[in-house]
């Protein structure tokens, strides 16, 4: 299980590939599924230029390893991967990765769902969006279901 | 006693604060806490959320002595 916080911008397809090598679970796993957001350019027919994501250290980090550490229990997960970026983010920069690993689809795709869900409406993470009308605090999360 | 209090984001900018320490009598919620903040500051805002040493709480958790308050909007990670 792996959950970082990263201030420099990152490839998510990379990371999974680069964590994966780091695992011991070949043979084992037989489903991956993963979920990346990535930066738009726009944003209730606002155009977006740029982005400041803000978190809360030290309760970012325990809140996502808790979410991490209760769905490899519920799901019965081989492995979790989750990035997440703060500070200034450019349009088409990836804000969050979330990877999960298991025997079978079942429990690799409900619980990367499961996850991203969470850590959207707990997470402590703030947008601030440059728009041609000026910086907005963004207000709340677009429903995921 | 005495806890210290966090802001963030739009509430940091507010309240214009990002930490400050605040006396509170025994017995404080951290509820009564956040109404005296939000009277003292003269501001309005809805939709709190509230944590205690880095854990959601109620609004009708018991302060303690060198709590970590965090009062902060609804959340947009992701």
């Amino acid at each position: 299980m792996l959950v970082e916080i990263r201030k420099k911008s990152f490839n998510a397809y990379a990371e999974i590939q680069y964590y994966l090598d780091s695992l011991d679970i070949a043979g084992k796993y037989g489903a991956t599924s993963n979920f990346v957001g990535s930066m738009r350019d726009f944003n209730k027919n606002k155009k977006v230029t740029h982005m400041t994501l803000e978190h809360y250290p030290g309760m970012t980090e325990k809140h996502l390893e808790t979410i991490a550490k209760e769905s490899i229990e519920k799901w019965k997960l081989l492995d979790v991967l989750i990035l997440h970026r703060i500070g200034n983010i450019n349009v088409g920069e990836d804000i969050v990765l979330v990877a999960t690993w298991s025997s079978h689809r079942k429990d690799a795709f409900e619980s990367c769902r499961a996850i991203m869900e969470q850590l959207k409406s707990g997470a402590p993470f703030w947008k601030k969006e440059e728009t041609s009308a000026g910086d907005i605090w963004v207000e709340k999360n677009t429903p995921g279901y | 006693m005495q806890v210290s209090v966090k802001y963030f984001a739009s509430l940091r900018e507010l309240i214009g604060e990002t930490t400050s320490i605040i006396h509170v009598e025994e017995g404080a919620t951290v509820n009564s806490l956040w109404r005296s903040i939000i009277e003292t500051k003269n501001v309005k805002f809805d939709n709190v959320m509230m944590a205690v040493n880095m854990e959601y709480v109620k609004s009708e958790h018991q302060l303690k002595s060198g709590d970590e308050v965090a009062f902060f909007p609804p959340v947009t990670g992701g």
